[in-house]
């Protein structure tokens, strides 16, 4: 090769990045624009925090996560944590949850709460699932409970509605959804596990099952869901706890 | 900057002495190679570092969909853990740095992918996959493997077909044709959303439990690879080969 070759190629290869450049800058705008960019989408890690939710967006907007035959479910399912020991609660169970009530507010036309016998009295949906946490461990078992698009459906939810934030009895325990996650027929605030009743350990009486993501969106012990077209106004505005301790808000990996 | 001390010739950099006998021509290299190689290798340590965080948080492998501390293990590493959970044998427990690890595991995983995907389509289309990756049918015999085997165990120069010699050739193959899109398939077979639009990738390898298996297989198989690969180099005059995978080598067409 002589030196005329490799300045033609120079000179190629700078436009080439220059459009690149250009290139990823439109990206970066159309990704916005259609609802392509997460919460948490900034930062050192944003450029791959936010091509990996984009991803997600587009090809799996639709698509069901992985389900087994019932002759699957884990013997030996794994309770990650303590069930909680703080008063509110303890008084909850002691009275076998009669109490517990699942409240839902923001952009509804009918703002309220649910009790128990509220949910089951929907038509209930089940799946045998794969819990999987981002530590590396995981287990099979069977779900049951009310699609979380029913619930939002019960309670009007209005056509402004971007995300559902929802949260934990257990002080700081938040995180939400974008529509797409919380509109999937997956997507169920479940009271059943293996035939039976929630186990407290497993996050009885209630909790949000998100079987296309990692564990930990799984919140326990659910009593508030807020429905809302802007999350900056939630904690630090990354869409949920663990985001600001460093978790991606969408972690379908 | 002219330097008369070494007015040898006007394109060699000045490198080392010649104290070895004939110091063969740089090794050449095109600049896709030279750029794809380095973002490989980089970010091969990236994914290697947050992958040695991620495994600390459950040191415990399994076969099959499911695995988790009640039940029994394929194997597992015996070191200290970053979750109290597991049960390690150790009193105490490794800081949890999951979060950023996992977040630069993806990046890099996003860098790594197009990466490949260009070396690839690059080495197919200028004939450096068929010219000098494929092994040529005469060093493919037994013989002639043989022979570059005894060379390397012998530590006696082996005898190169122009570019690579028929043993690196293989290796090199291996790497850019197996072990990188293994690590790329087990790693989204981990994802419940990779497997909710293409299942297979969990179940062909077993379930999901086999793929964490298998990706921390083939990681130790990468590593293997690398300190083998860089040996040969040192071996080989680190200098001049690593002036021919960062500069691209002489000039001249050898
Ligand atoms: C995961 C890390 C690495 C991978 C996957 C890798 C892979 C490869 C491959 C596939 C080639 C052949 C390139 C071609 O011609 O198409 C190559 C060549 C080369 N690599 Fe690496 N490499 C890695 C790390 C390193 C490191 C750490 C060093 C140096 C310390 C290194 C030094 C070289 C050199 C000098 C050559 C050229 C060899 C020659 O011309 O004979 N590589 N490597
Ligand atoms: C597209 C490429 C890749 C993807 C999608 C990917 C994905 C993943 C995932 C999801 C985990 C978490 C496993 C768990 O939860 O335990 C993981 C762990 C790990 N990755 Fe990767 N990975 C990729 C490439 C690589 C490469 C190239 C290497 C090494 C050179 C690597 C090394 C590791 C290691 C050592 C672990 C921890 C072992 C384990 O937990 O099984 N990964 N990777």
């Amino acid at each position: 090769m002589n030196g005329g070759m490799s300045r033609r190629r120079l000179i190629t290869t700078g436009l080439a990045a220059a459009a690149g450049l250009s290139g990823m800058a439109v990206a970066a705008r159309l990704a916005r624009k259609y609802g392509l960019v997460p919460p948490d989408g900034g930062g050192p890690y944003g450029a791959g925090t936010t091509l990996t939710y984009a991803a997600q967006r587009v090809l799996t907007r639709h698509t069901l996560a992985r389900e087994f035959p019932r002759g699957m479910i884990s013997k030996r399912p794994f309770a990650n944590g303590a069930p909680p020991t703080f008063e509110e609660f303890t008084k909850l169970q002691a009275g076998g949850f009669s109490d517990w009530r699942l409240e839902v507010n923001g952009m509804v036309s009918n703002p309220g709460s649910f009790s128990l016998p509220d949910l089951r009295s929907l038509p209930p949906r089940s799946q045998v699932t794969q819990v999987v946490c981002e530590e590396g461990w995981s287990y099979i078992a069977e779900w049951i409970g009310t699609p979380l698009s029913l619930i939002l459906q019960t309670a009007g939810i209005l056509p402004q509605a971007r995300f559902v934030v929802y949260y934990s009895i257990e002080k700081g325990m938040w995180d939400s959804l974008d529509m797409a996650d919380a509109l999937h027929p997956q997507t169920l605030v479940t009271y059943g596990f293996n035939g039976g009743d929630l186990p407290v350990r497993f996050g009885g009486p209630l909790r949000i099952r998100v079987p296309r993501q990692l564990a930990y969106k799984s919140v326990k012990y659910l009593t508030r869901l807020t429905v809302t077209d802007d999350l900056r106004n939630f904690g630090k505005g990354l869409g949920s706890a663990s985001a600001e301790e460093g978790y991606s808000w969408c972690p379908g990996i | 900057m002219a330097d008369p001390a070494s007015s040898t010739d006007g394109n060699a950099p000045a490198s080392e002495p010649l104290t070895e006998p004939p110091a063969p021509p740089l090794p050449r290299h095109t600049l896709t190679v030279r750029i794809t190689h380095w973002v490989a290798a980089l970010s091969a340590l990236a994914l290697l570092v947050t992958g040695i965080e991620l495994v600390i948080s459950h040191p415990r492998f399994y076969w099959g969909e499911e695995g988790n501390v009640n039940t029994s293990t394929l194997f597992s590493l015996p070191i200290p853990s970053s979750r109290g959970s597991v049960p390690t044998g150790y009193s105490y427990v490794l800081p949890d740095q999951n979060g950023w690890s996992r977040a630069l595991h993806f990046q890099t995983a996003w860098v790594v992918v197009p990466t490949g995907l260009w070396y690839l389509l690059s080495s197919l289309l200028s004939g450096h996959l068929l010219k000098d990756l494929l092994p040529s049918r005469a060093g493919l015999s037994p013989k002639a493997l043989f022979r570059t085997a005894l060379d390397h165990l012998l530590f006696r120069p082996v005898r190169r077909e122009p570019a690579y010699n028929p043993l690196q050739r293989i290796s090199y193959l291996v790497v850019v044709f197996v072990a990188f899109p293994f690590m790329i398939w087990t790693g989204l077979a981990m994802s419940p959303s990779a497997t909710s639009l293409l299942p297979f990738l969990a179940t062909a390898l077993g379930g999901h439990q086999s793929a964490r298996t298998l990706h921390f297989l083939d990681t130790i198989f990468l590593v293997l690879f690398v300190a083998a690969h860089v040996v040969m180099v040192f071996r080989t005059g680190f200098r001049r080969q690593l002036a021919g995978m960062i500069g691209g080598g002489s000039k001249e067409e050898g």
